[in-house]
């Protein structure tokens, strides 16, 4: 049994929180400067630039690249060898939040009761917490800001496994026709598919994480991506909704078994702020 | 091919006529802050026939919730939130006097028919490009609804801040225009 105190599990989920928002992962940046080659809308081009030049400025002046710095999701995957001491694990997530957002300047984007109240929090609290118990005694630490404005353009159905996998296809690419220049394009599509109604959801957002330039393992789902990412980019949305190729920098497919009656789909879109950064304790 | 505009605001009926939709503008002078939560505000008071906190005539609106100031700089990052979410409070601020928005993403079908009614325009800044955006803001001051954080109403002064006509006087819409000229079938 290794004990962690979770004053460590405080401090490196307010660095992460600041090092998300301020600096942008390669992989989004490589993806940008390939599209941006490409691009035939003149419009588009500068738009895509515009992108680059503000993560570059965002790093230099330490701001946060988007001003949406989103709710604080938090993914842990927590060694079962592990034993926690000091107090709350959450507690301590949450605290680091708030030293996070305060001591670096990002917005304060939660508010209380959902409907009725909607009072800010004033501190970003509380975090989105998920927890995969793993072997081991380490414990891997992912923050993912998540902004608003893309996360209202997600989506899950309940389909039938007689709609099939073209049936998948057309309510991915209608969920990101229909959201056109909302989410601030060039965006992220992340689709779970299987296990059920929330599962789904969850394997949409974790699919968020997978590196941009990786390749799906199961080669008939790397080419269900490459197709989806092909078909996204003709509907001529691009960069911003102001029209050009540029829609997409990738589509991430997670899938997980499910029941024989149900074929759960979710499609979570993120933006081209594509933020997370992780460590390991 | 597209023009680039240098306008300062408040806009006048001439600067609006000159602009079509997918035309850049680098835009000076005051606008106004107010996102979700100050709408709501804003058109409770105009529906009780209350005086709002600023002259809203001429003026344009920013769909901004910004980051906290870091030390030495008027504002934090200050990219434009989403607009549709405005869009059931709109109507009745353009029949108010206002004359600009500034956002991202398409409008629905009445505030394109009021923007066309009331001779306003929308511009879609860059969602996104805070940083950018912010090195443009000159000043920036709380004016009304404190209370509601970034939500709260700022009044800013910016120099060139780079936006595009998306909505113009004329019932032209680029987020309809892009997709149809780039679209492939």
């Amino acid at each position: 049994m290794r004990e962690i105190n979770v004053s460590k599990v405080k401090e490196i989920v307010k660095k992460l929180c600041i090092e998300a928002n301020y600096y942008i992962g390669k992989d989004v940046i490589d993806r940008i400067e390939y599209f941006l080659e490409r691009e035939e809308s003149p419009t588009g081009k500068e738009i895509l630039q515009l992108l680059l030049d503000n993560y570059r400025a965002a790093a230099e002046e330490k701001m946060p690249i988007c001003q949406d710095t989103g709710v604080a999701v938090v993914f842990l995957e927590l060694g079962q060898e592990v034993h926690f001491v000091g107090g709350s694990l959450y507690d301590a997530i949450n605290e680091g939040v708030k030293e996070g957002y305060i001591e670096g300047y990002l917005r304060k984007s939660m508010v209380d009761d959902p409907v009725i109240e909607r009072k800010n929090t004033g501190d970003n609290t509380p975090a989105l917490i998920y927890t995969d118990i793993v072997p081991g005694d380490k414990v891997k630490i992912t923050v993912a800001p998540k902004g608003g404005g893309s996360e209202n353009m997600s989506e899950v159905r309940m389909m039938k496994a007689a709609d099939g996998i073209e049936g998948v296809k057309r309510f991915v690419v209608d969920r990101v026709a229909r959201s056109g220049g909302n989410p601030c394009p060039p965006i992220v599509v992340g689709v779970g598919i299987g296990g059920s109604f929330e599962h789904s959801a969850l394997l949409a957002k974790k699919a968020l994480l997978r590196p941009l330039d990786d390749r799906h393992p199961d080669e008939k789902w790397a080419e269900v991506e490459d197709e989806l990412l092909e078909e996204v980019n003709k509907l001529g949305i691009g960069p911003q909704g102001l029209g050009g190729r540029t829609t997409a920098l990738a589509v991430k497919i997670l899938t997980k078994p499910c029941h024989i009656a149900s074929m759960p789909v979710a499609v979570n879109i993120n933006c081209h702020a594509h933020r997370h950064k992780s460590e390991t304790i | 091919m597209s023009s680039v505009h240098r306008l300062k605001t408040p806009l006048t009926v001439d600067d609006l006529e000159k602009l079509k939709a997918g035309d850049k503008v680098l835009l000076s002078g005051i606008v106004y802050t107010a996102r979700d939560a100050a709408h709501k505000r804003l058109v409770e008071l105009l529906k009780r026939g209350k005086d709002l906190p600023f002259d809203i005539r001429g003026q344009v609106i920013y769909y901004v919730g910004p980051a906290p100031a870091p030390p030495g700089k008027p504002i934090g990052s200050a990219g434009p939130t989403t607009s549709y979410r405005m869009d059931p409070y709109t109507p009745i601020l353009l029949d108010a006097g206002l004359k600009g928005m500034i956002g991202k993403g398409p409008r629905g079908k009445e505030v394109i028919e009021s923007m066309v009614k009331n001779k306003a325009v929308y511009f879609a800044a860059i969602g996104g490009a805070a940083v950018v955006i912010a090195k443009a803001v000159k000043k920036s001051e709380v004016i009304a609804y404190e209370d509601l954080g970034p939500e709260a109403i700022r009044r800013m002064e910016v120099e060139d801040l780079p936006v595009f006509v998306a909505n113009d006087i004329y019932g032209n819409d680029i987020y309809k225009m892009g997709v149809e000229r780039y679209k492939i079938d």
